[in-house]
């Protein structure tokens, strides 16, 4: 039985890419303002489970053939890593350091160390929220 | 700056991550987390040697200065703990790898387990006490994990109870820690420990070190033990000795930390009440190891029993006392584990659990059958074995702390250990053979070599106290004088 979701699939066409942006958006500010990896990783795994909402597993599957339980494995490798990284320079374990470069377009940026660490967070996250998403969608 | 001292904890966790990607090539699972733990075996002898050498030693995580920052404080008690339990994990995955059980070893068997240990180790290191319950929780949930890998119905209905005592106990800690952040504004266990002093420990603290000790009695399985023999008997072999030796053993050393470090003003009060529990542990665990006909369910009371055995120790709050413990403790990771993968073996070889259903079992697997008579002895504190020193120790703490009552049930309920299992091996090994030799499982060399690392492991552990004396002296000095520890974890170095 297939229900009529024709108005679920054009809004999510153009709402996944907002939340996606959000997200993204999200993920940048957590260095100052509210927001981060976790919250970030949170938000774009939303759009990812619209969109297996709106179409079905299989469609997705094909346009985004990621297992997730490897992004997620992915995600917490990163952020181990970019925690040993410091202890490279001779600092401890999660230490982290910024600093300010003129890049062509944005002008003077600041460029933090934690962003990598962030970005292993937001990709633990997004593996495991949609890894549990498919998982209780396969039970039913 | 320490940076080795977490390594104990990311090792496993990096290896369970880079295991997730081979979930097809067994040999890599089972090799590689091996591997791994062998590798944290090694660091933390490093470690150990470093902190005899050096002192406590102290990692403040992105050098934030406690008491504001994350710390990792080693000790003595907490890297002797590190070092035995990863040396006992190594041992249950060498036996797993060889058991082969293909159905939980591709449902991710080997990275809940490396997280487990790094759970463990995490709880063993920090020195905050939100941190604690963060690697409490690491470790619980990938317990949760393998409680319920392979879905057996008797599995889930245990799981179920296993959970939501945990999920309850893990609330109350949240509650507890939010009590005393409440009342003193820190969570920095020496921190604490400076400002508890401050106070005097008010009736206020007194009543919120109670609800710790609510919280890590369910963990621990001090008093609290009801959800343990129905949950730790039906795991497999490997698991459940993972389980018996770390899991229980993680509550014991919070009880420790807290009612030595945190909580050690009004032990009339406190420590008195710790001392009933024990007793009323040891009472309730023999009854239990004495009625069960069932050998994983006798293995699990025993468990039980230990842990009141520990506590004695710490009841009795003095220096002959808290080494007992910590030996007993040490004892305690190795012999369980032996002790589990043996019933577990038993299993696996006759298929039956009940020790009546069986003889003859030592005319079929000789040194299988003398390992069960030595890990017996151990456990049963005769010398020359590995739980002789701790028996020794906690009895004389106890009647240098006037606890006789306590000290009678204590030797006691060991006496019970050694009667349910001498029971187990007089019936199931000696006697007639019903096993016709070409018709019995076989053992294969790989899944005993394991028992017998163990084995030999507590026989060198009771022939060694020599050698492993200044650790414990040490350790249990550095118990006795939170001074010592709070210079360690606030002095900067």
């Amino acid at each position: 039985m297939r229900e009529n979701d024709l108005i679920l699939q054009t809004v999510s066409k153009v709402a996944v890419f907002i939340i996606l942006t959000f997200g993204v958006y999200l993920f940048l500010a957590g260095h100052h303002h509210p927001g981060g990896g976790f919250i970030g990783g949170l938000t774009l795994s939303s759009a990812f489970v619209l969109l297996y909402l709106a179409f079905d597993v299989e469609t997705i599957n094909k346009g985004l053939p990621f297992d997730y339980k490897n992004v997620a494995a992915l995600g917490v490798i990163i952020a181990t890593l970019t925690g040993t990284g410091s202890l490279l320079f001779g600092s401890s374990f999660l230490s982290q350091t910024f600093a300010y470069f003129n890049l062509p377009i944005f002008g003077k940026t600041e460029l933090a160390t934690v962003m990598l660490f962030e970005s292993g967070v937001a990709l633990g996250v997004i593996g495991v929220v949609v890894t549990i998403i498919i998982s209780i969608s396969e039970d039913v | 700056m320490n940076n080795i001292l977490v390594f104990p904890m990311i090792v496993p966790i990096l290896a369970a991550m880079l295991l997730l990607f081979f979930r097809s090539n067994r040999s890599i699972q089972r090799w590689g987390s091996v591997g791994a733990m062998a590798a944290v075996f090694l660091i933390s002898m490093w470690i150990l040697q470093q902190v005899m050498r050096r002192g406590i030693l102290r990692l403040d995580f992105g050098e934030w200065l406690p008491p504001f920052g994350i710390t990792f404080v080693a000790d003595i008690f907490a890297v002797l703990l590190v070092t035995v339990s990863s040396l006992v994990t190594v041992l249950c995955l060498v036996y797993a790898a060889f058991v082969k059980d293909e159905k939980r070893e591709s449902f991710f068997l080997y990275p809940f387990s490396l997280l487990l240990a790094a759970g463990v180790n995490g709880s063993f290191l920090t020195g905050d006490l939100f941190n604690l319950f963060v690697c409490f929780e690491v470790m619980l949930l990938a317990s949760y994990a393998l409680m319920t890998l392979g879905g057996e119905k008797k599995q889930l209905t245990e799981g179920i109870k296993y959970m939501l005592i945990n999920i309850l106990s893990s609330w109350l800690f949240l509650l507890g820690i939010a009590y005393l952040y409440g009342t003193l504004g820190t969570l920095n266990m020496a921190h604490l420990s400076l400002r508890i002093a401050e106070a005097g420990q008010p009736p206020l603290l007194t009543t919120i070190s109670i609800l710790f000790l609510v919280v890590f009695s369910l963990k621990a399985g001090l008093v609290l033990y009801f959800w343990l023999p129905g949950s730790y008997s039906a795991l497999p072999a490997a698991i459940s000795a993972l389980f018996a030796a770390l899991l229980t053993k993680v509550g014991v050393y919070a009880l420790f930390r807290t009612f030595t470090l945190l909580f050690y003003h009004e032990p009339s009060f406190t420590h008195t009440i710790i001392g009933y529990m024990a007793a009323a542990t040891m009472i309730g665990g023999s009854i239990g190891a004495l009625a069960h006909r069932d050998v994983r369910k006798i293995a699990s009371y025993n468990v039980v029993i230990a842990i009141g055995f520990i506590l004695v120790g710490l009841a009795s709050y003095n220096e002959a006392g808290i080494q007992g413990s910590i030996y007993y403790l040490i004892h305690d990771i190795v012999i369980k584990g032996l002790l589990f993968l043996l019933v577990g073996t038993i299993v696996h070889l006759t298929g039956k659990s009940r020790f009546d259903e069986e003889s003859g079992l030592i005319a079929n697997y000789p040194l299988f059958g003398w390992l069960f008579f030595i890990m017996i002895l151990s456990l049963g504190g005769i010398p020359p074995f590995s739980g002789f020193a701790g028996k020794l120790f906690i009895g004389e703490g106890a009647i240098g702390a006037g606890h006789y009552g306590l000290t009678a049930v204590a030797f006691l309920s060991s006496l019970f250990v050694l009667y349910s299992l001498l029971r187990v091996f007089l019936i199931m090994f000696w006697g007639e053979s019903t096993i016709m030799s070409k018709n019995q499982v076989p053992l294969p060399i790989g899944t005993l070599a394991p028992l017998l690392a163990l084995g030999i492991l507590t026989t060198v552990l009771g022939l060694g106290m020599d050698v492993l004396s200044p650790y414990i002296s040490e350790a249990a000095d550095v118990l006795m004088n939170p001074d010592l520890y709070i210079k360690g974890a606030l002095q900067n170095n």
